[in-house]
């Protein structure tokens, strides 16, 4: 078992949500992100999500494409991605979101064994399709890590157990069909899309895409295991006047939104 | 004894060897399966085939005609020089065979609005002229930088009314417009079809692609039989993405006596790093949902192509390219900016025909390997665009004074 599949046994008993967090390494510095990842851990998060900042993020908004931009600037690759996972992982249950071409250049077994190493619980690979993950099977059940693939409003259901039965960890659920970002309000596609994956697979269903305040949290905490928040926190430190006061309204954020994951039910 | 069927393994699933296949969200899953359904039935369906026959004939001006380029030929060691001129179609280029073909599946699986991605505006006119034709909403997504350089293509585009998205973000070029486009449609799947401009992406499109383009290898095959007497003992096409290559590549790939190659977009020189030869510079990687060769540096991270000619200007290239090459089918040589300049001007002054900047690759090629196999080669060009878009670019890079 994964601290990760230790998390969800523990907030299942506690009848609530789990909060995750996600920042891109490198953001908005080196120290800088190892400091919001401490903001996090402050404000309550339960686990933590570290983005592997990439050219070409066809998935995400403006948002998390600018903090990409800035994290590639300041040097960020495998390395830091790995530092900022094991200062992540030394407190809550961590993972690495990546787009799947840095981890097949670093090594497919390799990058599996480096996310161990690193105390990291699993990867979550938004565009490896399950056709495409052989490979990838088999390096996390060597490392003994959640391959974690994410499912759409789009998925069908015959498709949905197809991607479930190969996912470890928990199953991300994005809320809607378009890119991360957040929107004011939380796709009702969402309830029906958990509805629908709960139904192939006993394992956690967390949702992202669109969630910023403890409100939305709430409203999500009512159906699904886990609450994953990310473009807010970004966008927290991008409309800061400092690093400090957006360290502050990161933990301010995080402590709403651990506020919210509890009233859901 | 019986032949077994031969099936060939490297095409399930949109594979071509190693390359190829489906790296993209589980968001597009279901458009690209619908895709590959309506391609494939599409295919077996008499009247979708008559249907794009009759556009070709009528509209695009198929079959586009072969030219012999005599005094070019002087040039090129005195070998015989044929130039298939899909320069002459319809919007100037090749790239009106795939959007042809797409647009009358967008009607097929009942989607009303189109996205396209350009780099030189190619494929961006032909996608709107498209959607002009068939009552199709169109928006185009092109670099920022593109939109600079190839002005006259945005005007075009605008004129044929579709919406012209300048975009702001990477390299503000090809692989940031495609980027972008990936980002429309998976926000908006359910009503648009992402009209893909080359052999790349991932699967159908570089099959799909592939099977709209290589009618211009059909007719090449006939016309140089019947205009020679023998198959051509060299094809060669540039190489962006890959399109106008595999279309003329295709029908030769059965006939070993016919040497393939592609010529990429050698910038500044490969060794440089300023350039976007990703055959010959590149490594194997994913980029855009599918596995092929991709300028990259050691974390994967996508890097920055440069080249003259917007159309080539990507870091990636279609993965049936990729295994062509490894399997040593094809061959892939880089041409610089200045040779493929050269060859440009060349064409405008030997043959009466201004190339686009992209094919000029081709040409600069072509001179290379005339004078490497001498006068009794036979070597066809693709002739993949005209060059009218690219007059400024070289009036620019000449010296001439433009009021």
């Amino acid at each position: 078992m994964t601290a990760l599949d230790e998390l969800f046994v523990k907030v299942r008993a506690e009848n609530r949500a789990a909060l995750i967090a996600y920042i891109p390494a490198g953001f908005p510095s080196q120290s800088g992100c190892h400091k919001v990842i401490e903001a996090f851990i402050a404000g309550g998060v339960d686990a933590i999500e570290i983005g592997f900042p990439y050219s070409d993020p066809v998935m995400d908004g403006p948002t998390i494409q600018d903090a990409a931009v800035t994290a590639l600037a300041n040097g960020t690759g495998a390395t830091e991605v790995f530092q900022a996972l094991a200062t992540a992982s030394a407190h809550v249950p961590a993972v690495v979101m990546t787009y799947w071409n840095p981890i097949e250049r670093y090594g497919v077994d390799k990058f599996a064994a480096a996310i161990s190493a690193n105390g990291g619980s699993g990867v979550i690979t938004p565009d490896l399709t399950i056709e495409e993950s052989q490979g990838w099977a088999s390096a996390t059940v060597s490392s003994s890590i959640n391959p974690i693939y994410v499912v759409a409003p789009s998925t069908s259901d015959s498709r949905l157990s197809q991607v479930t039965s190969k996912c470890g960890g928990f199953v991300y659920a994005a809320s809607l069909m378009g890119v991360t970002g957040a929107r004011t309000t939380v796709s009702s596609g969402a309830a029906d899309l958990v509805e629908r994956v709960r139904k192939t697979t006993t394992l956690p269903v967390a949702v992202g895409l669109g969630v910023s305040t403890r409100e939305q949290a709430k409203g999500v905490a009512a159906y699904a295991d886990g609450v994953i928040v990310g473009s807010a926190f970004i966008k927290a430190m991008q409309d800061a006047p400092d690093e400090a006061s957006g360290l502050a309204a990161v933990k301010e954020l995080a402590i709403e939104l651990a506020k919210g994951v509890r009233e859901g039910r | 004894m019986t032949t077994e069927p031969q099936i060939d393994l490297s095409q399930i699933l949109g594979h071509f060897g190693p390359y190829g296949g489906r790296f993209v969200p589980e968001a597009l899953i279901g458009a690209l399966e619908e895709l590959e359904e309506a391609h494939r039935t599409s295919q077996l369906d008499p009247t979708f085939v008559a249907e794009l026959a009759e556009l070709h004939r009528t509209y695009t001006g198929r079959p586009s005609i072969i030219t012999e380029a005599k005094r070019f030929a002087e040039h090129a060691g005195g070998a015989r020089i044929i130039l298939k001129r899909e320069d002459l179609n319809h919007t100037g280029s090749h790239k009106i065979n795939n959007v042809l073909g797409q647009a009358l599946l967008t009607k097929r699986m009942g989607k009303k609005r189109i996205i396209a991605e350009t780099g030189a505006g190619q494929h961006g006119v032909a996608s709107a002229t498209a959607a002009a034709l068939m009552g199709l909403e169109c928006v185009v997504y092109m670099g920022e930088e593109d939109t600079k350089r190839q002005a006259l293509n945005v005007a075009r585009m605008k004129l044929l009314g579709a919406e012209v998205v300048p975009v702001t973000s990477g390299s503000r070029t090809l692989k940031d417009a495609i980027n972008e486009a990936m980002r429309d449609w998976v926000t908006n799947v359910e009503t648009t079809h992402y009209l893909l401009g080359t052999v790349a992406g991932p699967h159908p499109f570089p099959t799909m692609v592939r099977d709209f383009h290589k009618i211009i290898g059909e007719e090449t095959r006939e016309q140089v039989l019947e205009l020679t007497g023998r198959l051509p003992d060299v094809v060669m096409a540039c190489v962006g993405g890959g399109s106008n290559a595999i279309g003329i590549f295709h029908r030769f790939i059965s006939d070993p006596s016919v040497r393939l190659i592609g010529l990429e977009a050698g910038g500044d020189g490969v060794e440089t790093g300023r350039h976007a030869a990703t055959i010959t510079g590149g490594t194997p990687g994913v980029l855009h949902g599918t596995r092929s060769y991709v300028l990259q540096d050691a974390n994967g991270q996508t890097i920055e192509s440069h080249s003259i000619s917007a159309g080539l200007d990507y870091p990636g290239v279609g993965p049936e390219h990729a295994y062509l090459h490894d399997i040593g089918r094809a061959e892939y040589r880089a041409i610089t900016d200045e040779q493929a300049m050269h060859a440009f001007a060349l064409l405008c002054k030997t043959e009466g025909i201004i190339p686009a900047i992209e094919t000029a690759h081709a040409l600069a090629g072509a001179l290379q390997v005339g004078n490497e196999l001498g006068k009794d080669a036979i070597i066809v060009i693709n002739l993949s665009g005209r060059g009218d878009k690219d007059v400024q670019t070289a009036a620019n890079y000449f010296g001439i004074p433009l009021d």
